[in-house]
């Protein structure tokens, strides 16, 4: 039954995707109306199948697909916080296609690695993968806060008919980036502290060495840059940007570098 | 129809004669009321404004003349009338009042503020009893329209002035202008149009600089501002996120090295320049700067220009919105009129059937009920066959207003069935149960 809910979700996410792609073609005035109450109603459905899932299995994550769907939640979870506060759907331009694949990879994918390791039936195990989880999720929100920012100086700059896009204001988008990297920094942090102590308590210290642990910290360091230089020197725009996907890109290779991780096979 | 709509307006008539039609907004109710009283008139209102003065009425017989309720009023001469006054009516005068309420006969189409003007001035006729019923349901539905039209298509989206295309602008970079600072360096009417538009959307701190002192503390005073030294503005004007400048400088006064500084003591918090100098005053190497946006004056008036296009082409799809609905009042109205009609009709042949029917009694009563009910589908059966072709011919009637052979046919039917003395009988009645 879950994945039923998951796949009336993934429909519903599906309207998201659409407006995605009809925001490029700026044709997207009728379906920007119907984009956030289907993709909310698809948060209820995709939380409704994550309880059971969680439920039927005894954990919150027993395969990458439940991996996937809890990202691609804490995704629209974001979503929703930005549209209940700024009512503006535009980040969903850059969020919905990711949140979109994840869904769908976790709807419709066959043969999921499963995770065997009886370790994760610890809650502290389902803490930290939650931490880590809306960290990422916060990371790429300030990455498309960042994205849109330079659409819109770039419009704004280019003194074209864009000037006056239906893009937010700069400064609401700046907000948004800014906010979620700000919400963001102590989850990851306390994510990979719970991580550590975790790892240190089953490993030993050999763990410091393993890839993914390396990846994950540089990740964190880079995420420190984003903040320091945003608060101190309020770097925006193009500088901002270019430092938020490189963060982003050590996250893509910190949730990849399972493959190569000892600690972080729960598969045996 | 019976409506009829004389006015002039920024289209027929130049200002100096639109003024001597103006009636101020305290007689309105008084003048409205004198209107209402006119021979043949049965309902009036009266928009005034400064592009237009209209007088909308319902006539009891189609036409009235409102000439010498203008010669008494007004101080204008034949030939101007001649001139500069049209005349609507029927359905003209339908859509005309759907346009003007739309505002596509506005001096700059889409503009907002008419629609509240028709408002006051149905306010002032209701309140002097001059609107009751088929007049008050015209204005009403303009209303609606008006609306239809404001929702469905983009005509009053988008900034159609130079100050508004700024202030649109510094929206799109600050969010909202509460608590920003605005920097007016120079002086000229534009930018003071652009700093009032600033302040009149939130703008909270006005700095003023000029080489003229006096010229700046006029301007301080004019805005409740503050006057800085112009020797020093480098040193302030980082604390302006708008700067208005329009100096009589041949020199641009800020360069990039100037926005670099700015840019660092903002920690880079976005700048808006306005330019409105000739020669401009912003060299055009600030504006590559991130973080800094730079408008001269030829940027915000092709912004302009790109929005009256807008606007041009969403007030088509604004006309076909508001042919569709002025057809769509008319067919209502005519069939409201044609339903008063239809239901005497169908009263007046049942009330001789029933008499029939009674006359019949004694002779009937020896039938079966099962008999009797069916003597009373046949009547009705033939009642309702003879009543088809009259009542389909008065519905098509109704929807060809216009049509004067229509009016015919409904006018022969009436006289045919002898309805027009039912009609007065049941109006008698109404008025007398009502008071």
């Amino acid at each position: 039954m879950p994945v039923v809910w998951l796949r009336v979700a993934l429909g519903l996410y599906s309207i998201g995707l659409v407006y995605s792609v009809a925001a490029l073609g700026r044709r997207s005035r009728w379906i920007t109306r119907f984009t956030a109450p289907a993709v909310q109603l698809g948060m209820i459905f995709h939380f409704v199948s994550l309880a059971e899932f969680a439920h039927q299995q005894g954990s919150w994550v027993s395969s990458i697909h439940d991996l996937e769907s809890l990202l691609a939640f804490m995704l629209m979870f974001g979503f929703a916080l930005v549209f209940a506060r700024y009512r503006t759907v535009t980040p969903g331009m850059l969020i919905f296609p990711a949140v979109f694949l994840l869904t769908f990879a976790a709807a419709l994918g066959k043969n999921p690695i499963v995770f065997t390791s009886p370790m994760l039936r610890k809650p502290w195990i389902a803490v930290h993968i939650t931490l880590i989880l809306a960290g990422y999720a916060a990371l790429l929100f300030s990455l498309a806060a960042c994205v849109l920012y330079l659409l819109q100086e770039r419009g704004l700059k280019s003194k074209s008919r864009l000037a006056i896009s239906r893009l937010p204001a700069l400064d609401v988008i700046d907000q948004i980036g800014y906010r979620s990297l700000l919400l963001g920094f102590p989850i990851m942090t306390l994510g990979l502290l719970t991580g550590v102590v975790l790892a240190q308590s089953e490993f030993g210290a050999a763990f410091m060495r393993d890839p993914k642990i390396l990846l994950s910290l540089l990740m964190w360091a880079v995420y420190i840059v984003l903040l320091y230089t945003r608060w101190s020197a309020g770097w925006r725009g193009r500088r901002a940007a270019l430092l938020a996907s490189a963060a982003f890109v050590t996250a893509i290779a910190a949730w990849t570098a399972n493959n190569v991780s000892s600690i972080h096979r729960f598969t045996r | 129809m019976t409506f009829a709509l004389w006015g002039v307006s920024h289209n027929s008539a130049p200002v100096e004669l639109r003024e001597r039609f103006a009636i101020p907004a305290q007689h309105l109710g008084e003048a409205t009321r004198a209107l209402a009283l006119e021979p043949g008139v049965e309902e009036a209102m009266i928009l005034s404004t400064c592009n237009r003065v209209e007088l909308l009425v319902r006539t009891r017989n189609g036409s009235a003349d409102l000439r010498p309720f203008m010669q008494q009023r007004f101080n204008v001469g034949e030939a101007d009338y001649q001139r500069c006054l049209y005349r609507h009516h029927g359905k003209d005068a339908v859509r005309h009042l759907f346009r003007v309420a739309a505002s596509l006969d506005s001096m700059v189409v889409g503009e907002p503020q008419i629609l509240g003007q028709v408002k006051q001035a149905y306010a002032a006729a209701r309140e002097v009893g001059a609107l009751h019923s088929d007049l008050d349901a015209l204005v009403t539905s303009a209303f609606n329209v008006a609306k239809r039209v404001r929702s469905e298509t983009a005509i009053g989206s988008s900034a159609v002035s130079v100050a508004s295309v700024a202030v649109e602008l510094a929206k799109k970079i600050f969010g909202s202008l509460e608590n920003k600072c605005v920097c007016l360096v120079g002086a000229g009417k534009m930018s003071e149009l652009a700093a009032r538009h600033l302040v009149a959307n939130g703008a909270a701190r006005i700095l003023v600089a000029n080489r003229t002192p006096e010229h700046a503390r006029r301007l301080a005073e004019a805005f409740n501002g503050e006057v800085i030294a112009f020797e020093s503005l480098y040193d302030h004007a980082s604390q302006a996120d708008v700067i208005i400048t329009s100096t009589g400088s041949s020199q641009p006064i800020f360069r990039r090295e100037h926005g670099e500084r700015f840019m660092d003591r903002r920690k880079n918090r976005p700048m808006f320049f306005i330019d409105i100098a000739v020669p401009r005053d912003a060299d055009p190497a600030l504006g590559k700067l991130d973080g800094i946006f730079v408008y001269d004056i030829d940027d915000l008036q092709s912004v302009v220009a790109t929005h009256v296009a807008d606007r041009r082409r969403e007030a088509e799809r604004a006309e076909a919105i508001i042919h569709a609905e002025v057809e769509k009042f008319v067919s209502r109205r005519s069939i409201e009129h044609a339903v008063p009609t239809i239901v005497s009709l169908q009263e007046h042949l049942e009330s001789i059937r029933r008499a029939e029917l009674e006359r019949m009694r004694g002779k009937l009563a020896s039938l079966t009920a099962e008999q009797q009910a069916a003597v009373d589908a046949l009547t009705r059966g033939i009642v309702n066959k003879v009543l088809h072709t009259p009542i389909s011919t008065l519905k098509t009637a109704a929807q060809q207003a216009d049509d004067p052979g229509a009016a015919a046919a409904v006018d022969l039917i009436k006289r045919i069935f002898n309805l027009e003395a039912d009609d007065a009988a049941a109006r008698k009645a109404k008025s007398a149960g009502s008071s």
